[in-house]
């Protein structure tokens, strides 16, 4: 029966081709705006680092003075340089890093490749352990790297390609700024979306390319990226030793929720502690969000997205209530067939049944995909620093289909059923 | 005309006409509303910024290592000096910050030293004494800098002395912190030591990041501390037509000069504001579209159904039409049909504007919807709606009155 009714559907459809491809067109493109919008905030608000989100945690403390104060506010958001020092040193968590951004000037051996700035991270050991940096030679360095300054380098695979050639490149030499650091790992592709661990520099695009030893870049006065916050007088004008300027990331791992806990009573201490020093003029305030919540708490999907977001659905939404007038009237022209079928014995079910196989023909679902993956192929093309990202993946795919079945049943059912309440013998005496 | 048959009528195909009445009203909330996005954001990309956008070209170096032992401010305004002498550069400066650059300098700002919260977070320009020249920002009261005004920054930064003696602030900041007073002549606390006088007044000078506050981002003020090229970059004036020739010239002088510092960055101010306000534009864009995509789905929507009716009431027409009515009355009735059923729909459209307004406010901090969009919003559904039901109201008015002496 199925069968007879998607060729009694193509045949009707056949009839109108325009009103017909109408329909389509128009439940195709709110579909397309609905899947492209849903797709990029999907990939924008996606777990960086799924296996282990949930234990790596953001520890927040606030040094701040009592200037401006407001209760309730949030904690700093970054951490000044002596107390990352003091919870780093603390060793309280599984594992911990101390970070920031900064950039320095590559000086290629090769001649011929002129010096170019990259990116950079300046962290201590646990960092590449910790969140999971996948390498393809070599490994981070030690501990003890850190407390000696050790001229040492992890680079990205593509910078190694760039510079070395690519190839097992530890231990060669990598020219940085004015000294020469020896290369102890290069890093398989990695790249974390978004840049959760710091989040002041491009959120979805420009990774850092090489990673080294924060002391050792303290030492050798790199230059740092990110924001500072100074909120008092820096005794000697230096900045980054300041107790009174937060410009530091400081992430740690915490393997049970047991242990988290204890972490956060372990903040209050060391807040406690250096209140009674003279710092910490603010009543406590201590938070240790997880990546989710951090990222959630940094509003870090672009508001426009999700405006695009509600915009598409709106989109739909009129595109939906259209295509359902369009067939309730067309179905409704055809009381007369309605009327013959029920006469000889159909029973609404079966008209119902009729009628909603035809509305689904209408769904739209390959057009919606192919003008969502045209869609997505136009955001690739902006400027946003997400773009590249957008591509559809399988729960995408399964989210478009549901969609479209899920549009086309509701374009459906008011038609069919109106379709099906025809009164046979009334239908058939006026005609 | 009697519009008694024609509610008659319409009460007998409730639910089409709903669903008209519904899809009006849907386009009409999302119009007005994305209607007004669109000013915002073009509002917004035109913000003024103060400086001569034209003229400016800006360079941001780093250095790669040993300095030769020479002292960086030296060494800076060397730098600067050799590129003011560039022929066509009309004015070169020192600069910690440019409109629309990358990084930002923020300080909150006191009216009394022991003043517990900050009056304002104000953008902080560090300039040396050819930065007014350089990026023709108005003066439009009080005066420039004098030579023994300036600071270098690592005393500042340092403690080794007291705040700036003096500072300009733009007229948006002075109206903001002192009102209709005079600001020419106010203290304002930098820290808790010593106040800085309000010495010059500019028209306008953006601060380089801004969110959809435009009295914040015109919240500026200038320094007259000067600074190495570590904290600094390189801002050239020049006539428009001369920019490009000046960057190339430029970093060869600079390659010259500097020979242990790269060239990070070298691009006209205009290109920096283009690239500021790509997203908003590409947002407008897309916000158009679905603006014109909801016209046209609505108007096709519209004419489908319509031309259902008119298909479904042929011979009534046509009795109509046999007993007297003329081709006008037909047309009228299907005209003032889409009128009434339009009208449903802005009236519901209009309610629902105003609280997806109300929600967008709350959600994005995004202001109010100004009332007079609702009025264009209904004109111009309105329009569809007469425009979409003309061709099938025309059909309708051209049925031969002999339809009615046929069956089917």
């Amino acid at each position: 029966m199925l069968r007879y009714y998607a060729w009694l559907a193509a045949r009707s459809l056949k009839r109108n081709p325009a009103l017909t491809a109408l329909m389509v067109l128009a439940i195709g493109l709110g579909i397309g705006a609905s899947i492209t919008t849903l797709t990029v905030l999907h990939i924008l608000s996606g777990d960086p680092i799924p296996e282990k989100s949930a234990r790596l945690f953001y520890p927040q403390i606030d040094p701040r003075t009592i200037n401006d104060y407001h209760p309730g506010e949030a904690p700093a958001e970054q951490v000044t340089y002596p107390d990352g020092m003091n919870l780093l040193q603390a060793k309280r968590a599984d594992r911990q890093a101390l970070m920031t951004g900064g950039g320095a000037v590559v000086l290629p051996d090769d001649a011929a490749i002129d010096p170019f700035s990259v990116d950079a991270r300046y962290t201590t050991a646990d960092f590449f352990a910790m969140f999971d940096a996948p390498f393809q030679y070599g490994s981070g360095w030690k501990a003890a790297d850190d407390d000696a300054h050790a001229r040492d380098v992890v680079i990205t695979r593509s910078l190694n390609k760039k510079v070395f050639g690519g190839g097992n490149s530890v231990g060669k030499t990598l020219r940085l700024q004015s000294t020469d650091f020896r290369v102890v790992g290069v890093l398989d592709d990695w790249r974390p979306t978004p840049h959760f661990y710091d989040l002041n520099s491009a959120r979805y695009s420009d990774y850092e390319e090489v990673f080294l030893p924060l002391s050792t870049a303290m030492e050798l006065e790199f230059g740092r990226n990110g924001s500072m916050d100074c909120w008092d007088n820096t005794p000697d004008g230096d900045q980054l030793h300041s107790p009174n300027c937060s410009w530091l990331q400081f992430w740690v791992e915490l393997d049970t929720p047991e242990k988290a806990k204890a972490y956060q009573a372990f903040l209050n201490n060391y807040s406690d502690e250096q209140r009674s020093q003279g710092r910490f003029p603010r009543p406590n305030n201590v938070r240790l969000p997880t990546v989710m919540q951090w990222l959630d708490d940094q509003k870090v999907v672009p508001t426009d997205v999700r405006l695009q977001v509600w915009l598409s659905f709106g989109f739909l939404a009129v595109c939906l209530v259209n295509t359902i007038g369009l067939m309730l009237a067309k179905f409704l022209r055809r009381n007369g067939e309605i009327a013959v079928r029920r006469a000889i014995g159909a029973p609404r079910r079966e008209i119902f049944a009729q009628f909603l196989v035809e509305a689904g023909a209408v769904a739209g679902a390959v057009l919606g995909l192919l003008l969502a993956l045209f869609g997505l192929w136009g955001v690739r093309q902006q400027a946003a620093d997400y773009a590249e990202l957008a591509h559809i993946d399988p729960t995408m795919l399964l989210m478009t289909l549901l969609l479209a079945l899920a549009t086309a049943l509701l374009s459906g059912l008011l038609p069919a059923w109106r379709a099906c309440q025809v009164t046979p013998a009334l239908q058939l005496k006026s005609d | 005309m009697d519009i008694a048959p024609i509610i008659a009528a319409l009460k007998r195909q409730k639910t089409a006409a709903a669903l008209i009445a519904i899809e009006i009203a849907l386009s009409c909330a999302i119009i007005c509303n994305v209607l007004f996005l669109i000013t915002h954001r073009l509002e917004r990309s035109h913000v003024p910024s103060g400086v001569v956008e034209d003229e400016l070209v800006y360079i941001r170096t780093a250095g790669i290592g040993a300095s030769g032992g020479d002292d960086p401010m030296v060494r800076a305004r060397e730098d600067r000096a050799a590129l003011a002498s560039i022929p066509g550069v009309k004015s070169a400066t020192i600069i910690n910050q440019i409109p629309f650059g990358h990084s930002s300098w923020n300080t909150g700002v006191k009216l009394a030293a022991d003043q517990q919260q900050t009056s304002a977070n104000v953008g902080a320009y560090y300039a040396d004494e050819h930065m007014l020249d350089s990026f023709g920002v108005k003066l439009i009261a009080g005066r420039q800098f004098t030579s023994d005004e300036f600071l270098n920054f690592d005393d500042v930064l340092k403690g080794k002395s007291d705040p700036p003696s003096s500072m300009i602030i733009t007229k948006t900041l002075a109206r903001r912190l002192f009102g209709d007073e005079n600001a020419i002549g106010k203290n304002i606390y930098l820290d808790d030591t010593k106040p800085t006088r309000v010495i010059g007044i500019v028209e306008h000078l953006i601060r380089p990041n801004f969110g959809s506050d435009l009295i914040d981002a015109d919240s500026s003020m200038i320094l007259p501390v000067r600074l190495s090229l570590g904290y600094g970059q390189f801002v050239l004036r020049t006539d428009p037509g001369n920019r490009d020739a000046v960057i190339a010239a430029a970093r060869k002088k600079l390659k010259e000069v500097s020979p242990n510092r790269i060239v990070l960055d070298a691009k006209t101010l205009e290109s920096a504001r283009s690239d500021y306000f790509k997203q908003d534009r590409v947002m407008a864009g897309l916000l158009v579209a679905v603006v014109i995509s909801l016209l046209i789905v609505t108007a096709l929507g519209i004419v489908g159904l319509a031309s259902f009716w008119v298909q479904r009431r042929r011979r009534q027409i046509g009795i109509r039409r046999a007993l007297g009515a003329t081709r006008r009355q037909i047309l009228h009735y299907f005209q003032t049909e889409n009128f009434l059923i339009v009208t449903v729909g802005i009236v519901i459209g209009m309610g629902a504007a105003y609280a997806i307004s109300g929600w967008l406010m709350h959600q994005y901090e995004l202001p109010r919807l100004p009332l007079y969009y609702l009025p264009v919003g209904a004109v111009a559904l309105w329009l569809l709606g007469q425009l979409s039901v003309l061709a099938p109201a025309l059909r309708a008015a051209s049925v031969p009155p002999a339809t009615a002496t046929r069956t089917v």
